[in-house]
């Protein structure tokens, strides 16, 4: 069967080999049909990004995941880069810019914080999806579709079957997306996308 | 000789030297024209501050040839000989025999008799192994095709020396009765006569010593004479083999120079090869000075003013002739353009061994006494005149050969100067050139490879063929208007001169340079130049990236890692800079200040070893923290 969508993921991780929970997500979902994994910091060290390449590779695909490490409520500098360099005016953006239109972009993060911390209390906190509000907007400005994040909370009290368990949500939520289970109206209604396979 | 007269004279010498050689190499004639006319000058007939006694010195000072050639053989690995064999037997045997019977042709038709026809034709078929490949050398020649071949071409006229010493009293035996015609196999050795097949055996058993000496024992003799710390003892012991193996080859009737070769080339794989050059090279250059004046003193210029038509008419013909097969047999083996000029210019003078074999003749009665002198004279003439040849090759040659190809551009392009000289376009500058082409810049190149200027004419960069240690050279380049030079020449003390020269007439010019070793790179820190960056490091470091990669190591990690040691080189080269400026006050010798800084990079190494870096991406102690708290019920 062929899949319905052709899915890209990102994964940045200037890491990696120290990851713990990101290691497992990948390597739940690095199998499946239909899907291409780019370990970013592993084909970028000089940060000198293949701008070309990179944008080949979005326009062969339905599905962008930005997977990453939540660094200081945002993403590691390549994923910055990135954006400045791939997704240009004319290309992404702009009068001309429609490369990308109607494509779908999803975050999955995994945070050292727990769910708590994200809990917006006297105007002293933020939820994850207000402070992934610029990556929002960047999406919107391509004309592209904005999922809720894949969200991994609390990962250092994390023990290893609760990883395991992480991993195998991540493959399911990615499964549904892939073969388009649920309507994208249904995905939206969510604040975290972990929450469509309950 | 009193030891009055000895003094009186090198100082002669001595004088002579130092005041015309920098003169001439400022004018860009190089240092053998300077000796030549150095020679002319005190010679018997023009101050005439020296007498005849100048050919005993000559003979003294051919022992700079077999220096020169003991030199070369240790720049040249066996193998590189056996890869040279065609041109050497090939180029340099077709060579010796056109040109040899071309002259000896005419020779015979201006009224010579067979024999003497033959001597003469042989003894200016060679040409000047000094002359030549010193003045390669200097010019950084020696390593192109045009050098090569040059090369290959003197040493097959070495070897053959020794034959042509045999054949010549047997030509002697030809023009008056045969009588001694049973002479021919006899020589006397060590003042013992012997036949051929017993020279032979010796020759082959000398050799042999040399190659098994030379292999096998060598470097445990250097290894003790080098632990004793005395540097003259080592620079005896080099001196020492030389003069042992000339005699050597001597006393069995081979040519010394050929004997030196042969040492060097085994030695070239020897640990001890570079202290054996430092030690052998001052000696080489001072002897063979000599030797140039000697010639230059040796021109008989009541000869020569005497008739000057016929001695005019005889050098011109002599160059011409070795000129033109020169060029010929060039084409055929493949030598390209520019070079092949250089080439035919660089052999087609008369060498030091028609010298000898001109005495040798007359001692033979093959020629005449006026013959002789005749000889004599257009020989040392031809040698004389061999560097105004080459310059004129320089100036005249290349740019008429360069311009005809396109003259349009090339004015074109020398309307604007560049902001950008590169000097120096071998394996270094090129990487520059193509990344500078790339990004559609365009750069000056002042490069000595007639090949490369082929190329890069070609590809509309404005290029000059020199010696960019030339102040006039620097400015046709247009460094006036210039705002930077890349000084990417691979050899070390040219590299430095560029760099002086530059600094010292074009100040507003910024001086970007490529350092060759350590040494070098404190030798351009304390001149202050803009840039510097040893041509090894990246490269190096480079690879070493990729070993930690396929090590295990992600990729970003060896990058991080790659650019940490490069800012920890840096300021590990700052440091051992002042420690470098220390030691130079304490004179300590070059390999142990070089042992010394070994050392101390490789400790600065260990030190720094162990540094955990990128810590903030690395949650480890994070995580160890939370699960601290947890622990302890605080939320």
């Amino acid at each position: 069967m062929v899949p319905k969508k052709r899915i890209l993921i990102l994964f940045f991780h200037p890491l990696a080999h120290k990851s713990r929970v990101n290691r497992v997500l990948i390597n739940s979902v690095k199998e499946m049909e239909g899907i291409t994994i780019k370990n970013m910091y592993d084909l970028y060290p000089d940060f000198h990004i293949d701008v070309k390449a990179e944008q080949r590779d979005l326009l062969n695909h339905d599905l962008i995941i930005w997977q990453h490490p939540f660094y200081w409520y945002s993403s590691p500098s390549l994923l910055k880069e990135w954006i400045d360099l791939v997704l240009v005016h004319g290309f992404a953006y702009g009068r001309e810019g429609k490369a990308l239109a109607g494509k779908q972009i999803m975050t999955a993060i995994t945070t050292g914080g727990r769910n708590e911390a994200y809990i917006p209390e006297d105007g002293k906190r933020y939820s994850v999806p207000q402070l992934l509000a610029p990556f929002e907007q960047t999406v919107h400005l391509c004309r592209m579709n904005y999922l809720p994040p894949f969200v991994v909370h609390g990962t250092h009290l994390l023990e290893e079957r609760d990883i395991l368990e992480a991993g195998s949500n991540y493959r399911k939520v990615i499964q549904m997306l892939r073969d388009e289970s649920l309507s994208e109206e249904e995905i939206r209604k969510e604040n975290y996308i972990n929450h469509i396979i309950l | 000789m009193h030891q009055q007269d000895f003094f009186h004279q090198a100082l002669i010498y001595l004088i002579a030297a130092v005041v015309s050689v920098p003169i001439a190499k400022r004018l860009g004639f190089g240092s053998v024209l300077g000796y030549l006319l150095a020679g002319m000058a005190i010679g018997p007939f023009v101050l005439g501050l020296i007498g005849t006694e100048g050919e005993d010195v000559m003979h003294f000072a051919e022992f700079g040839v077999v220096m020169m050639l003991f030199l070369i053989g240790l720049e040249l690995k066996p193998n590189l000989l056996w890869q040279m064999r065609r041109s050497i037997f090939g180029l340099g045997g077709l060579q010796l025999l056109l040109t040899s019977a071309v002259i000896g042709g005419v020779a015979i038709l201006l009224g010579q008799t067979t024999g003497a026809g033959i001597a003469i034709g042989l003894m200016l078929g060679l040409s000047s192994t000094a002359i030549v490949l010193q003045t390669l050398a200097e010019k950084g020649l020696i390593k192109q095709a045009s050098g090569q071949a040059s090369f290959s071409v003197l040493l097959f006229q070495d070897i053959s020396v020794v034959p042509i010493l045999a054949l010549i009293p047997l030509l002697a035996v030809n023009i008056s009765t045969g009588a001694a015609s049973n002479q021919d196999d006899i020589r006397r050795i060590a003042g013992m006569e012997i036949t051929g097949w017993v020279q032979v055996t010796l020759i082959l058993l000398v050799i042999s010593g040399i190659v098994v000496v030379g292999r096998y024992f060598a470097r445990y003799i250097f290894r003790i004479i080098a632990r004793t710390g005395l540097r003259e003892i080592f620079t005896a012991t080099a001196l020492l083999l030389v003069i042992a193996i000339s005699m050597a080859m001597d006393l069995v009737g081979l040519s010394p120079a050929l004997g030196a070769f042969l040492a060097g080339v085994v030695l070239a794989n020897n640990e001890y090869r570079h202290e054996l050059e430092a030690d052998i090279e001052p000696f080489k250059g001072l002897l063979l000075g000599l030797f140039f004046i000697s010639v230059g003193a040796s021109i008989d210029f009541k000869l020569l003013l005497g008739s000057p038509g016929m001695i005019f008419a005889l050098l011109f013909g002599l160059i011409a002739i070795k000129f033109i097969i020169l060029f010929i047999l060039g084409k055929f083996f493949g030598i390209k353009g520019g070079q092949n000029t250089l080439f035919a210019f660089s052999l087609a003078q008369g060498g030091e061994f028609a010298f000898v074999l001109v005495s040798f003749s007359l001692e033979n009665y093959v020629i005449s006494p006026e013959t002789s002198g005749i000889l004599f004279l257009v020989v040392a003439l031809s040698m004389a005149i061999t560097p105004l040849l080459l310059l004129f090759n320089d100036r005249v040659i290349f740019p008429l050969v360069f311009r005809s190809e396109n003259t349009q551009e090339h004015d074109q392009i020398k309307e604007s100067g560049n902001e950008l000289i590169i000097a120096g376009f071998g394996r270094f500058g090129v990487v520059m050139g193509r990344f500078l082409i790339a990004n559609g810049l365009k750069a000056t190149i002042l490069d000595n490879n007639p090949d490369n200027i082929q190329v890069l004419r070609k590809f509309d960069f404005k290029v000059y063929y020199g010696d960019a240690t030339r102040a006039d050279l620097l400015a046709s380049a247009g460094a006036n208007e210039a705002k930077v030079l890349v000084v990417a020449v691979d050899d070390k003390q040219q590299s430095l001169k560029i760099v002086d020269l530059a600094k010292r007439n074009y100040p507003h010019l910024k001086i970007l340079a490529r350092a060759t070793d350590m040494d070098h790179t404190y030798e351009l820190m304390k001149r202050k130049v803009a840039g510097y960056n040893r041509d090894t490091f990246e490269s190096s470091l480079n690879l070493g990236v990729q070993a930690l990669t396929h090590l295990g190591y992600n990729n970003y990690q060896a990058h991080r890692l790659a650019q940490t040691f490069r800012q920890h080189n840096r300021k590990v080269i700052q440091e051992l800079f002042h420690h470098h400026l220390d030691d130079e006050k304490k004179y300590l010798s070059e390999t142990k200040k070089y042992a010394s800084e070994l050392e101390e990079l490789l400790r600065t190494e260990k030190e720094e070893r162990g540094h955990e870096q990128d810590c903030s991406w690395d949650v480890t102690s994070r995580r160890e923290e939370t699960q601290q708290l947890q622990k302890n019920g605080i939320k």
